[in-house]
């Protein structure tokens, strides 16, 4: 992208990219540099130590409601989230031949078991299923991440990755603390003007970012940012702020979220492609590098419903995004079949009711076409709020 | 079905010892249960796979299996009212239906499957093993109980062993958190003698469960080691690992499966002893319990025997030659806790039935597939056709649920079950020609 493109154009790029099943940026810079480039599952990855290793992470979130699942439904019952059928559906025919690995990290059983196919479906393909620990103290849970981590650099280095450096790791965790900023930064943006920065916008943004290497993606973000500043067409409406939680992992429909803004929502705060913001600051970079990237994973992951909560307070997390980004109300908004964001949900209800928050739920799923339902309810939902808040 | 598929005979169900003494066994942990709030005895829930029951005995803390009370609420009857109050409150219908049913029993009083009330608990111990649910679902609880959890969370053997990594940190976990937090709970101090001597139980049971499973080997098979394999398990999955009660348990089971092996008869039945096994299969997934009885009966009726099942090694895989060590209590129960069916994966899983449907001499395998349970259920389609394409035997697909009657709709499950075996019938007819 060059410093002279226009916001539409950055914008539609970042659409292209996302519709990329093909993932031709990827075999691109393959082409260009002779790297590997290894597909990750949501949430979590270290992609620090990938790109310390002059590896690609590649994130994968399923389709979209444009990819006609033909095969991958012949590997799914009907009461099984729809991400793992367009996951394979991709693999099998052949969008995602040009990763040398897949990564499924450890979020719910459905990625957990779709690993164990991975391995027997593409037998000559790196399979690693990334386990990160529940348990978050340094000496126990600390010590098994990082055992995790050096059996995955290994493994990488045996299929001709660039042996992992601390120098290296170093570096690799500078770039993501650079990129985190700035995506932390349009979160901010966003949450003060929401006009700024649409959703829809920002979230093509963030998947683009999936499939770039972090300097171009740390590149397009900040233009994206100076674009949006220097844009004085873009004029407030009277919407509702809502904070949207819930779509972790498989991901909406653009469309949904469009239809969540011209339903009158302002949506100031998400966990969509979360994760460009699962470890919440910056990571350390003096001293050991790996014993950095364990401990941001322990102490500063996000609070997701992947993650077991032991000392802390259910729902705290979620009325702390509320607080911090000004919404007036949640939208609880997660995939049909999804465990984690189901099983939680009643919890965080709980949190949101007691703290007087108000919040409504739907559920979809990627390739879910028809919003007119839900644009109805997001529609009252705002309405309800714009007449209601402060009385 | 053809003519050839008369029904077998069958005689008027008689409990046999061991299920009498299993009845009071469970009775009496029940009994105690109710009598806690008096008595003062402790207890910790926590779940079937993965569990540490000989570290609690230990600690003389009373078990509690919230899974096994909610199949136990199904096979009462109540599960549906359960499930309809969890959903009141908010739980979705898309999840895990043990859940609701126990958010539910919980909401309408506590009371346990022999009508008495379940004490609170003291602690949850949430051994995090080969299920995500698990984790939620004591976070649930924590918030309705406002009592301390320990979490235990055991890898996935993703590469279908254990490593050293794995077990150390199993170890560590149990080492540096579940032993004090039980210390603390309980009153009392870590007693690894205590411990080894329950380990040393365990393993005795453990060797008499597999002698029962492996009986199936023989023709015909003289238990039913799905429907029938639900009550050998009990007491070994649930409060009773690691006790001289389950050692003498499993000890007259022996016996008894050795007098019908002795007498060539096959296994017991919802109507008695069945005779003239006609389909020898072998069964993933875990059953139905709402219509348990119901269920049994669709196989018993065809002449269809269960010879293995891979629900019976939810709570371990002895038959794999997995024995609790007293020598090394941590290191034991940690490879324990990282066996489990469920914590083992796909290509494993395969293996594993592939295995059965051989030793076994199986004529085919059944996959009832749980509409609310993840971890038995993605990926049993690639199961269903990676088996059959390695044993060249046919797979059945069958979908129920494990509490929710909703999702048991008897005629469908009959028409199919009824189709696979005449199926069977007429491989072999053709087999024959």
């Amino acid at each position: 992208m060059t410093d002279a493109i226009a916001l539409s154009d950055l914008v539609a790029e970042a659409d292209r990219l996302y519709r990329d099943y093909a993932l031709s940026s990827v075999m691109q810079w393959k082409a260009r540099t002779g790297g590997l480039a290894v597909g990750y599952l949501p949430i979590y990855v270290p992609r620090e130590l990938l790109h310390a290793m002059d590896v690609l992470p590649v994130g994968l979130m399923g389709a979209r409601d444009d990819l006609e699942i033909i095969k991958g439904d012949a590997y799914y019952q009907s009461y099984i989230c729809h991400i793992p059928r367009s996951t394979i559906e991709l693999g099998l025919n052949g969008s995602l031949g040009c990763l040398d690995g897949m990564l499924f990290p450890a979020i719910c059983d459905v990625i957990r078991n779709l690993s164990g196919m991975w391995s027997m479906l593409f037998p000559g393909v790196m399979v690693r299923y990334l386990d990160v620990p529940q348990n978050f103290d340094a000496a126990v849970g600390g010590a098994f991440y990082r055992r995790e981590l050096q059996e995955l650099a290994a493994e990488l280095e045996r299929r001709g990755a660039t042996p992992l450096s601390p120098e290296r790791l170093r570096a690799s965790i500078a770039a993501f603390n650079e990129n985190r900023r700035l995506v932390r930064g349009l979160y901010q943006l966003r949450s003060r003007q929401p006009w700024t920065v649409p959703t829809h916008e920002l979230y093509l943004l963030l998947r683009a970012s999936l499939v770039m290497p972090v300097d171009a993606s740390t590149a397009m973000f900040a233009q994206y940012q100076a674009l949006v500043m220097a844009d004085d067409s873009r004029t407030p409406l009277d919407q509702a702020r809502v904070a949207l939680t819930g779509s972790f992992c498989e991901q909406p429909p653009i469309g949904l979220i469009r239809t969540l803004e011209r339903a009158g929502c302002y949506i100031v705060d998400d966990d969509f492609v979360q994760v460009h913001r699962y470890i919440q600051h910056d990571i350390p970079i003096d001293g050991d590098p790996l014993a950095s990237l364990v401990t941001a994973f322990l102490e500063d992951g996000v609070a997701s419903p992947t993650r077991y909560i032991g000392d802390g307070v259910k729902g705290e997390s979620l009325l702390r995004r509320v607080k911090e980004s000004g919404a007036e109300g949640v939208l609880f908004c997660a995939p049909s079949f999804c465990d984690p964001a189901l099983l939680d949900q009643p919890m965080l209800v709980r949190a949101v009711e007691a703290a007087g928050v108000t919040w409504t739920a739907f559920k979809y799923s990627e390739n879910g076409g028809q919003f007119q339902v839900i644009r109805e309810q997001a529609g009252t939902f705002a309405d309800s709020i714009k007449l209601w808040s402060g009385v | 079905m053809s003519s050839r598929a008369k029904p077998p005979a069958v005689a008027d169900a008689v409990k046999d010892a061991s299920q009498i003494r299993q009845k009071e066994m469970i009775a009496r942990h029940f009994d105690r249960l109710a009598a806690a709030p008096q008595t003062g005895e402790r207890c910790a829930y926590t779940f079937v796979p993965g569990n540490l029951t000989e570290l609690l005995l230990s600690f003389d803390l009373l078990p509690v299996l919230p899974e096994i009370n909610s199949l136990q609420s199904a096979m009462r009857g109540k599960s549906a009212e359960y499930i309809s109050i969890a959903e009141k409150l908010g739980h979705s219908e898309d999840v895990c239906t043990y859940v609701k049913s126990d958010i539910g029993m919980l909401r309408s009083g506590n009371i346990g499957p022999t009508g008495q009330r379940l004490p609170n608990p003291d602690i949850l111990l949430l051994s995090y093993t080969g299920c995500f649910t698990f984790m939620k679902w004591f976070e649930l609880l924590r918030e309705e109980y406002r009592c301390p959890v320990v979490m235990l969370h055991v890898p996935y053997q993703a590469d279908g062993h254990i490593t050293d990594s794995m077990r150390r940190y199993v170890v560590d976990q149990i080492r540096t958190q579940v032993i004090p937090q039980l210390e603390r709970v309980s009153g009392r101090a870590y007693d690894e003698d205590r411990l080894k001597q329950c380990l040393t139980l365990s393993a005795q049971a453990e060797d008499d469960l597999v002698w029962v499973l492996q009986s199936a080997k023989g023709v015909p098979s003289p238990i039913d080691a799905y429907f029938g394999a639900v009550y050998y398990v009990g007491p070994i999955f649930s409060s009773f690992r690691g006790t001289t009660d389950a050692v003498a348990y499993y000890r007259e089971l022996r016996a008894e499966i050795a007098e019908r092996v002795r007498l060539g008869k096959g296994p017991v039945t919802p109507d008695g002893d069945m005779d003239g096994e006609r389909f020898r299969v072998v069964v993933e997934g875990p059953p139905n319990w709402t219509s348990f009885r119901q269920f049994w009966k669709m196989f018993s009726d065809l002449g269809a025997v269960s010879v293995a099942s891979t629900y019976s090694k939810v709570g371990g895989m002895y038959d794999l030659g997995y024995r609790h060590d007293p020598s090394n209590p941590l290191e034991t129960m940690a490879d324990y806790c990282l066996g489990c069916y469920t914590n083992l994966n796909l290509p494993t899983r395969i293996d594993l039935l592939t295995r059965y449907l051989d030793e076994y001499k199986a004529d085919g395998f059944l996959i009832n597939s749980i509409k609310s349970c993840n971890s038995f259920s993605a990926g049993q389609l690639h199961i269903l056709r990676e088996v059959e394409s390695r044993s060249g035997k046919p797979g059945g697909f069958i979908e129920s649920d494990l509490v929710d009657p909703r999702y048991f709709s008897a005629a469908n499950i009959r028409n199919r079950l009824e189709s696979y075996f005449q199926m069977l019938d007429q491989r072999r007819a053709g087999g024959a020609a």
